[in-house]
């Protein structure tokens, strides 16, 4: 039912001094890249994207940008949060060659399906971006996997100085690749979608949630795609077709805002 | 074959089947998918003046027997949303704009704006049950209803309906101040008040407190508001609350509505559920030797 189920935490990780996980408690089957609405009881209720899947665990990873994600970031194992979902499409393996993108706080719903096609014994290339140095994260996580793994930062403090679309470019046309990957900013996404070409590939969307399973159109885009509940996962057939993306999204109110 | 085209006022629908205001129905693109997938009309979200963000989450939510939401009527305002009717009215999509004011005057402007962006209809909507200074705060009041009513009537030429409340002592004398105002059609009803604390922390589950609960749960109050309405008024009903199957919706008919809205059943049968209603409506007129519609409205009313 799409009620939020009453969970205490029962582990929290500072990734860095913005970015943290909390772990609570689920019996419920996940596919990554699917998402929960997560209750904050007297404050709000926002998406995140499932970060950590392990057998009666799961993980977000989020980034404290406002009013919600400042509480969120504040509170403490024990403390109680709800969580309704899993929501959404989760991102779907097919191929034997994988080149995964992530940019900013994207990286974080990346990681478990980078953790899955390493299980399934698939041959990956991940790439992950930052601002800057000290917002990057995951870096150990990733390349425990034995993932072969790149980084960029905008300004150049830690791995490559640019951006991971940069990088994508280059390995694209060094490598062949079944398929791509990428959760990011909608204009990252955007570039790399144009840079490959006629590689399959899969995109992560945002758009504000409200009832997180497809009835309030909040977070409709193109001819009335529910990000919700037919996404947030689309291939590039479907993105092709989307109007809005990489153009623009709707705020609470439903006012179109540019990119 | 049975058909079952549909006349409200001068608006003619391919069937009865009309999408529900609030209900995804934001944006052209997901009401001209709705359309096409098979509802005889559309109602767009109730839309205002200036734009609202409506109340913070949690918004909705689901109960055992419906959903309950208090989302705060967000809308862009109408000098955005116009841009979106036009793009329905580009794709020939019968549309029924839903506007919300606080007094008559507001209401006027609305209205005028809409027929305006092209709208083939306008809902009044004074039943929101959880809006502070709109909806049900004035459509409880017959005197209000009415000015409301026949103000708007005289500055539009488009059909004018107005849609009701279930939390109300007297609905059929509310139906009537609308008729009265020169309403073409009564929409009943919006969705009832209500409440769900959730005992783990202690506290209402919604950011709003209270809400409107639809769904499954209100049918049997839709049904007895149309019911009730149907005998003092003389416009025709369009029933709303709870319709999930072709029966509930010739139920409804039954009561005393000639065509019906649906708004839950998009999560419980999908966006497809007006195509399915429809072939359940023509199975259940085709068992029973219906040939129309018409021939259904109101006949429990004993
Ligand atoms: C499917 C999905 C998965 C997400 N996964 C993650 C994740 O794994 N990690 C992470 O850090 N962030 C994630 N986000 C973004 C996260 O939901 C927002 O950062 C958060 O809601 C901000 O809330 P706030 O009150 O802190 O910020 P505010 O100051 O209220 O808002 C800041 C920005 O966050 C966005 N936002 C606010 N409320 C919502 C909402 N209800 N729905 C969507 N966007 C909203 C707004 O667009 C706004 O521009 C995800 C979003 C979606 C749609
Ligand atoms: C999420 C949601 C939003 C709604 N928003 C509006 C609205 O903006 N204006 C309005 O007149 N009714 C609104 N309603 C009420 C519906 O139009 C309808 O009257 C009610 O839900 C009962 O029908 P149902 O049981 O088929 O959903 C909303 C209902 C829901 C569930
Ligand atoms: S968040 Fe309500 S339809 Fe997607």
């Amino acid at each position: 039912m799409n009620y939020p189920l009453v969970t205490k935490i029962i582990e929290t990780k500072n990734e860095n001094n913005r970015i943290k996980t909390i772990k609570f408690e689920n019996n419920k089957k996940i596919t990554p890249g699917q998402f929960y609405m997560i209750w904050i009881p007297g404050v709000d209720e926002i998406p995140m994207s499932v970060s950590y899947i392990d057998k009666n665990i799961i993980g977000i990873t989020f980034k404290k940008i406002g009013e919600a994600t400042n509480a969120l970031f504040n509170l403490k194992k024990g403390d109680k949060i709800g969580a309704r979902g899993p929501y959404g499409t989760g991102f779907k393996l097919n191929g034997k060659k994988i080149l995964f993108v992530g940019g900013g706080t994207g990286v974080a719903m990346l990681a478990p399906v980078i953790e899955e096609a390493i299980k399934k014994k698939l041959n990956l290339k991940v790439i992950i971006g930052a601002k800057t140095k000290n917002e990057l994260f995951f870096e150990k996580r990733i390349k425990e996997t034995g993932a072969e793994l790149f980084i960029s930062t905008d300004d150049g403090t830690y791995g490559t100085k640019g951006f991971t679309t940069d990088i994508a470019e280059d390995i694209i046309k060094k490598n062949h690749f079944d398929l791509i990957l990428t959760c990011g900013p909608e204009l990252m996404m955007k570039k790399l979608m144009d840079i490959s070409k006629d590689i399959d590939f899969q995109a992560s969307l945002e758009r504000f949630m409200k009832c997180g399973f497809g009835i309030c159109g909040q977070c409709c885009i193109g001819d009335g795609i529910r990000v919700c509940t037919e996404g947030p996962i689309f291939n590039e057939k479907t993105l092709k077709k989307i109007q809005d993306f990489g153009i623009f999204k709707r705020d609470a109110s439903g006012k179109k805002i540019k990119f | 074959m049975i058909e079952i085209p549909t006349k409200i006022a001068n608006l003619r629908l391919k069937n009865p089947t009309i999408l529900a205001s609030g209900i995804m129905d934001e944006d052209a693109g997901s009401m001209i998918r709705i359309f096409k997938s098979g509802a005889g009309a559309i109602v767009t979200k109730s839309i205002g003046l200036k734009p609202r963000e409506g109340y913070p989450n949690p918004s909705v939510i689901e109960l055992e027997c419906g959903l309950l939401n208090a989302m705060g009527l967000p809308n862009p305002g109408i000098e955005e949303f116009k841009s979106e009717v036009i793009k329905l009215k580009k794709s020939k999509v019968t549309v029924i704009g839903s506007i919300f004011g606080s007094n008559s005057k507001e209401f006027t402007v609305l209205g005028t704006k809409m027929q305006d962006a092209g709208v083939n209809a306008l809902e009044l909507n004074m039943s929101c049950p959880h809006a502070k200074g709109y909806g049900l705060e004035i459509g409880s009041d017959q005197k209000i209803v009415e000015k409301i009513t026949t103000n708007v009537k005289s500055s539009v030429s488009i059909p004018v309906f107005v849609k009701i409340s279930p939390n109300l002592t007297d609905i059929p004398k509310i139906a009537q101040s609308a008729e009265k105002g020169g309403a073409d059609a009564i929409v009943a009803i919006n969705t009832v008040k209500a409440m769900k604390i959730d005992i783990e922390t202690q506290r209402p589950i919604l950011s709003n407190k209270i809400g409107g609960y639809s769904g499954k749960a209100i049918k049997p109050i839709g049904i007895r508001c149309v019911y009730e309405i149907y005998k003092k008024v003389n416009i025709p009903i369009i029933g709303v609350g709870g319709i999930n199957t072709g029966e509930d919706a010739i139920e409804y008919m039954m009561a005393g509505a000639s065509a019906v809205q649906i708004g839950s059943a998009i999560y419980s049968r999908d966006i497809y559920v007006f195509e399915k209603i429809c072939k359940e409506i023509k199975n259940w007129m085709k068992t029973n030797n219906y040939k129309k519609i018409d021939e259904l409205i109101g006949v429990a009313n004993l």
